[in-house]
């Protein structure tokens, strides 16, 4: 076989990529394999070690945090918690007021749509202190509903399926409508399954987005029952750092790469369903 | 027959559909549809055949209820539908792209209108069935819209019309996606199902070969007026306006501007003679390129200027003064184009035009 040298340089470009990528995770994993002693006076390791499962042992059941109750298990849980309900309503909520935006016409449509629009400019970090208050007269602080609230509206969302509503055919409305079905059957029967898709991929960034998530849930939390993964990173395994024991490198990457399983694992399983959708509606 | 609506109580005297001075403006100003009046029988097939943007098609949703009414009354079956839901008002629509749901399998977009209705998933599968056979298209149903051929899925947007078993049929220019010989070939089929099923259609079209082979009563509309209603033989043989007599037939009826004095109409310096005693000064006269006699002892002469060769026929375009005209003759004759030829307009096979008003005298 020939390869064009335009071809050649491609491909180098993307295997360089590819390693730029993958061996920082590689670097990781191999050195969370490893035991402290090792790691301290040998530095980041690029082959396996044997300290496998002890090291990700601990990190699942060593309870830490000030009081000593809270285990990275239970962190994973909260985050995963947090992640999907923001995920999900996310999705289920810029969905609907797409198709409020794009089928109803009422007079505000556009103006309200740029509302919307225009929040984009103002995340979460900006508005912390109002959205905290809130939540917090609500009594909603150390609650899960006080910590996916605050974040499930998204005008990202909204407008990405607005977009996708748009190119949708009116012929198919009317032809639906024709068959009887009213504006709540033709969102579930007729929109939904038609922009699979775009759900699978929203949720994927929505659950990325809600899984990452630090500041919201530092300041959302007084009690380390809702400690959440990403807050762990910072806090959890440091409790000796300043004392005499030597820092505990091996379980703290132990931690980030369990901490990156989740995400990894919606993307990978999400995938799927994106891909199917792509050749589906292929017309 | 199965899917003949049975109409035991319908009103007598009364049209089964009855359009009264349907207008519709758009919001931006655009008069889409004057001051129509209609009336049309049950089981009748009506074709509404105009250029794009007459309205034909607003008249079409408008019956349909896709598209609100800005005046007059429409009633279906005796009830005034004006303000009824489209779901509602019991027609069934066939789309220009097919409008098929892309998501669901042949099946499902059959099934899709008759589950809103709350039928039986038993009576459903059975009528499905049925009109998938009568359609054969029942090795199908369990593919999705996207693996059909144009003409399949012609005919699953039919079936998905025929299975919900409506007062009406609305036909917004179904064929105009297919290639020409699918076309015929569903154009023969639709007329075979309504004749059928003897369900009252309207058929928006465009195309006036449709419009005559489709129709039993032809609507020409332009610039949203209904300009003749008609069987085809009636629009065919005597048009009411010279819009009609130039939209229907091809190729196109000759129109010749000319002064008529005394039954006399003047073309240059030809003169035929029109039997009457009319006195236009302003009149078109026409007459269709088959309907010119030609002969070796015709009265008037005239220059082949173009011959189109087209198998069993030929169409000679040639002027008189300065207006072009076309005669269609068989292709037997021997005739090249720089030949002259001898024709007779005989004034039983003209039409009369007052321009004034575009009018039929």
């Amino acid at each position: 076989m020939k390869f064009k040298p335009l071809e050649i340089l491609t491909h180098i470009i993307l295997i360089l990529g590819v390693l730029l990528m993958v061996l920082p995770i590689w670097f990781s994993f191999a050195t969370s394999t490893h035991d402290n002693v090792s790691i301290m006076t040998e530095g980041m390791k690029f082959f396996l070690g044997e300290s496998f499962s002890q090291n990700y042992n601990e990190v699942l059941n060593e309870k830490g945090g000030w009081s000593e109750e809270v285990t990275a298990a239970r962190m994973f849980v909260n985050s995963f918690i947090m992640a999907l309900g923001i995920a999900t309503l996310k999705v289920v909520i810029s969905a609907m007021s797409a198709y409020a935006l794009v089928y109803f016409r009422f007079k505000l449509a556009v103006p309200i749509f740029w509302l919307i629009f225009i929040t984009l400019l103002v995340p979460l970090e900006v508005r912390i202190f109002p959205s905290y208050k809130i939540v917090s007269d609500l009594g909603l602080t150390n609650t899960y509903t006080g910590l996916i609230l605050p974040l499930v509206a998204s005008a990202t969302a909204t407008f990405f399926f607005r977009q996708f509503y748009k190119t949708i055919p009116d012929e198919l409305l009317e032809s639906a409508k024709l068959d009887g079905a009213n504006s709540w059957r033709f969102f579930i029967d007729f929109l939904l399954p038609l922009s699979k898709t775009m759900l699978a991929a929203m949720f994927i960034f929505m659950f990325v987005y809600g899984y990452s998530q630090y500041l919201w849930p530092l300041i959302m939390t007084t009690d380390e029952k809702y400690w959440t993964v990403v807050m762990g990173m910072k806090i959890i395994f440091t409790e000796n750092y300043e004392g005499v024991a030597l820092p505990r490198t091996g379980e703290r990457f132990a931690y980030i790469i369990l901490s990156m399983l989740p995400p990894v694992l919606v993307v990978v399983i999400l995938q799927r369903w994106f891909i199917k959708g792509l050749i589906q509606t292929e017309k | 027959m199965v899917y003949q609506r049975i109409n035991s109580n319908r009103k007598i005297k009364m049209s089964f559909l009855e359009l009264q001075n349907i207008t519709k403006i758009y919001p931006n100003g655009t008069k889409a549809v004057n001051e129509t009046s209609l009336n049309i029988d049950n089981g009748e097939f009506v074709v509404f055949v105009g250029p794009s943007g007459c309205g034909k098609s607003t008249l079409l949703r408008m019956i349909a209820g896709l598209e609100d009414i800005t005046n007059g009354e429409i009633s279906l079956d005796g009830n005034v539908i004006n303000n009824i839901d489209p779901s509602e008002r019991d027609v069934a629509m066939v789309f220009q792209n097919y409008a098929l749901y892309p998501h669901m399998s042949v099946f499902n977009n059959m099934a899709y209108g008759l589950k809103n209705r709350g039928i039986s998933k038993e009576e459903i599968n059975n009528k499905v069935n049925d009109v998938a056979k009568l359609l054969e298209i029942d090795q199908l149903l369990t593919r999705k819209p996207s693996m059909l051929s144009g003409g399949q899925r012609q005919r699953v947007a039919m079936g998905r019309a025929i299975v919900r078993n409506p007062k009406i049929f609305l036909f917004d220019e179904p064929l105009s996606n297919l290639d020409a010989k699918l076309r015929n070939q569903m154009r023969l089929e639709i007329k075979r199902l309504q004749r059928q099923m003897g369900v009252t259609s309207i058929f928006v079209t465009h195309d006036q070969t449709e419009a005559m082979t489709l129709g039993d009563r032809i609507v020409v509309i332009n610039n949203g007026v209904v300009e003749q209603v008609g069987t085809p033989k009636e629009i065919y043989s005597k048009p009411y306006t010279k819009f009609v007599a130039e939209f229907i037939g091809s190729p196109q009826m000759n129109l010749f501007n000319c002064k008529i004095e005394n039954g006399i109409a003047h073309i240059a310096d030809m003169r035929i003679n029109l039997n009457n005693s009319a006195n236009i000064d302003d009149a078109s006269l026409g007459i269709r390129p088959d309907d010119i006699l030609i002969s070796d002892n015709g009265q008037h002469t005239c220059v082949a200027n173009l011959v189109e060769y087209l198998g069993s026929d030929m169409i000679i375009y040639s002027k008189i003064g300065d207006q072009e005209f076309s005669c269609k003759l068989s292709s037997k004759i021997n005739l090249n184009a720089g030949d002259t030829f001898k024709f007779d307009i005989s004034n039983t096979l003209v039409h009369l035009f007052d321009n004034t008003n575009g009018s039929r005298v």
